[in-house]
């Protein structure tokens, strides 16, 4: 610099801020929560109050009794997935977050489907499904229920068949996910 | 045992010496309790004063506050002062009463979700579901209110549970498996923070509240004072590092002084020390401190790089955090001639840019001259509460803290009201110091009601109005930013508080002229019992300077 001084310890120019990033990708967040009344409703509360905006969300017991675990889909590219994360932890509920990498990660839904069908499509519906691996679960006069599971791409490739015939309904249940290896979730 | 005499004995074993509180249907129970629980109880004339005097409390003694509603209205009440505390990380414990079980659910009498309406705004709350559970809660509210990043927690308790008789144990290991706060701070953190200092050529020191939360001014006047870091404080920090000393720069921010703004806008480097870059600090966010890489040093990892991407983050109670990093920077070796001509430029400003005021020619009393008038009638010793508007900002410009825990306000909610119940706090938690809340004319009626508690209690706290008859903050943005087209902001010449002062037990004086001020104002404090003080100032005096919202610290305007 050709200033009298301290010489430099470190080159500010060089520091880079970190954090607040968009990552620009959908997120899976794996938390342990206490099984405590209104764990869900901090956590649904803080995405609210904080603007963030939950895609899908599942919940349900893991095989500690006093813990339940949620999975949770966030859009990456909406929010600093970092801020979300560190919020969350603030919960005092909240035992133990992972942001799943995708890579590393196996994560399915089910869904269900109630296709409109008549006469002949009724064979082409459930050839489709046979593809898709699904289950014909319900068969009426003049619709079908089928029945899917898979990544969110598979199902929403399933969906994109069948809409044509005329999806009655559909309900998907939303990702839950683990990480693959030995190591827990 | 009772449940509610179980209350008790956890209180005690908590230290609590004080709650504030008003009872009602659903908390009968606990207050029967207090009749012989060896507690000290300040009956208040509405939950929101009793909220405001705990944080007053506890703002002024660094412990944590108690404050008692009974159900329904009386939780909703609180939810101002919890959601205060909330914002400004204050350590209060909150005990409402609930509607009994059977009833929850069904709009019984004096029902409300009080852990619904809440749970947005405390750091942790508790329903108590079983009688058993309540020490135990109230031993981790507790230990949650008080500890990482301090906060309101409420425990609701139903009214029948509390009834119950419960097996007491005491209480010692207090343990949430989810909740854990960072407080040693991470040594290559602080040594590149360290390292980063030592290079910088226009280094600024910015302080946040947390300071004071953690008791950590004599760490922070000792890394100042290493390297001639020149320092500014926010709101919430005033007195954490004495204001007459040559490395103070004032406060930051919308109304600072524009040696600390220009300071910050030119830094190269911003050792950010718990404060949370609020926008009255930044201004608009793309143009803060444009030159500048950023230290952020807080106990709340969420707080780092939420408004502003920072460089080298530290998680980390302030305490310790400062006190290594003192001791990083002192293995350095540092020549701080590098700072000379940095100091130039802040001296240039300050020289040029001092805080100023027209003094009256009428013998009117200018509001920032009552303020100065304050500091001396008070040898700049006493402790000041404030409600929020112009008084405020101008007590933080002109009231020079020279000590930790002797501004109490409320920053970041901006509650009108707060002043006087939390001066009533404060003076219950240290006795022996002179309590003065400046009040405006408008916020002051928002909880006077209190001073009927003061006058009861005998709690010797005085009142200083500074009345314009506006609500002066407002009138002020409506002069600037909306053409002078004034809307509801003249509050007139009511009510007269001399007489309203008078009918609640306490003294009421009113002073109209600039002279003899200062003496008027010794007497007025030296008078025992509570004293309400109505001081007319000119009507229509701006505070300045300002950011305007939005814009740039380096367009500063006043």
């Amino acid at each position: 610099m050709g200033e009298p001084g301290t010489k430099e310890l470190l080159s500010l120019e060089e520091l880079e801020a970190a954090g607040g990033l968009r990552t620009g990708r959908k997120h899976i967040l794996s938390i342990l929560v206490e099984d405590k009344p209104g764990v869900l409703t901090r956590i649904a509360g803080l995405f609210a109050r904080r603007g963030f905006n939950i895609h899908t969300l599942t919940v349900g017991p893991t095989d500690d009794l006093s813990i339940s675990r949620i999975t949770l889909t966030v859009d990456g590219a909406l929010h600093p997935i970092d801020q979300v994360t560190k919020q969350l932890h603030k919960l005092i509920n909240v035992l133990k977050i992972r942001d799943l990498e995708p890579d590393d990660t196996v994560a399915r839904e089910l869904a269900l489907f109630k296709v409109a069908v008549e006469g002949t499509q009724r064979a082409e519906v459930m050839q489709i499904c046979e593809i898709f691996r699904g289950k014909v679960v319900d068969v009426g006069r003049r619709s079908i229920i089928l029945e899917v599971t898979g990544t969110t791409d598979k199902v929403a490739a399933f969906e994109a068949m069948l809409r044509p015939f005329g999806l009655i309904e559909m309900m998907r249940t939303g990702e839950i996910a683990i990480s693959r290896g030995r190591g827990e979730t | 045992m009772r449940a509610v005499d179980a209350v008790m004995e956890c209180l005690k074993a908590e230290g609590v010496d004080v709650v504030f509180g008003l009872p009602g249907g659903a908390n009968l129970p606990t207050y029967d309790a207090f009749v012989d629980g060896g507690i000290r109880h300040i009956l208040v004339r509405h939950e929101a004063g009793g909220g405001h005097a705990a944080e007053g409390y506890a703002k002024a003694t660094g412990r944590v506050g108690v404050s008692l509603g009974t159900s329904g209205p009386g939780a909703t009440n609180l939810v101002t002062p919890i959601v205060d505390a909330m914002m400004d990380s204050v350590p209060v414990v909150f005990i409402t009463g609930q509607v009994r079980t059977e009833l929850l659910g069904t709009d019984g009498f004096q029902e409300a979700d009080t852990m619904g309406i809440t749970m947005p705004a405390v750091k942790h709350s508790w329903m108590i579901q079983h009688p058993d559970e309540i020490p135990r809660s109230l031993h981790e509210a507790f230990h949650v209110a008080r500890t990482g990043r301090p906060g309101p927690v409420v425990v609701d308790i139903p009214q029948d549970l509390s009834r119950a008789d419960i097996e007491y144990q005491p209480v010692t290991d207090v343990k949430l498996p989810g909740y854990q706060p960072t407080t040693e701070g991470n040594t290559k953190q602080i040594r590149q923070a360290a390292k980063a200092l030592a290079s910088a050529r226009r280094p600024v020191l910015y302080v946040g509240g947390g300071v004071v939360n953690a008791g950590a001014s004599e760490e922070l006047r000792e890394l100042a004072t290493l390297d001639r870091f020149p320092v500014t404080c926010t709101l919430m920090a005033l007195g954490a590092f004495p204001a007459p000393h040559p490395q103070w720069l004032g406060m930051l921010g919308m109304h600072g002084t524009r040696a600390a703004n220009y300071a910050m806008d030119e830094a190269d480097l911003i050792c950010c020390v718990a404060a949370r870059f609020d926008d009255r600090i930044t201004g608009k966010l793309s143009e803060f401190a444009p030159r500048a890489k950023f230290i952020h040093i807080d106990v709340d990892p969420a707080e780092i790089s939420k408004n502003v991407p920072v460089h080298i983050p530290v998680v980390g109670d302030a305490k310790n955090v400062l006190a290594k990093l003192v001791a990083e920077y002192r293995a350095l070796e540092i020549d701080s001639s590098r700072l000379d001509t940095w100091w130039e430029r802040i001296e240039g400003w300050r020289t040029k840019h001092p805080l100023r005021y027209d003094e009256a020619t009428n013998g009117e009393i200018k509001p920032q001259y009552l303020v100065q008038a304050l500091y001396e009638a008070t040898d700049g010793d006493a402790i000041i509460t404030t409600d929020v508007g112009q008084h405020q900002m101008w007590a933080a410009q002109y009231y020079h803290f020279n000590h930790p825990r002797r501004w109490i306000n409320s920053g970041g909610l901006g509650t009108m009201g707060f002043g006087l119940p939390a001066a009533m706090g404060a003076k219950i938690g240290c006795p022996e110091a002179t309590v003065v809340c400046l009040a405006g004319d408008g916020s002051v009626q928002m909880n006077m009601q209190e001073l009927a508690t003061c006058a009861q209690e005998g709690i010797d706290i005085k009142v200083v109005i500074m009345n314009n008859g506006y609500l002066g903050m407002v009138r002020q943005w409506q002069e600037l930013f909306w053409d002078r087209r004034y809307s509801q902001v003249d509050m007139g010449d009511f009510p007269d508080f001399v007489k309203l002062a008078e009918a609640y037990g306490a003294t009421g004086l009113r002073l109209t002229q600039s002279a003899g001020l200062v003496e008027a104002l010794r007497e007025a404090i030296a008078t025992p019992g509570p004293v309400m003080v109505d001081v007319r100032v000119g009507r229509e005096e701006n505070v300045y300077p300002m950011i305007s919202p939005g814009q740039a610290a380096r367009d500063m305007v006043g």
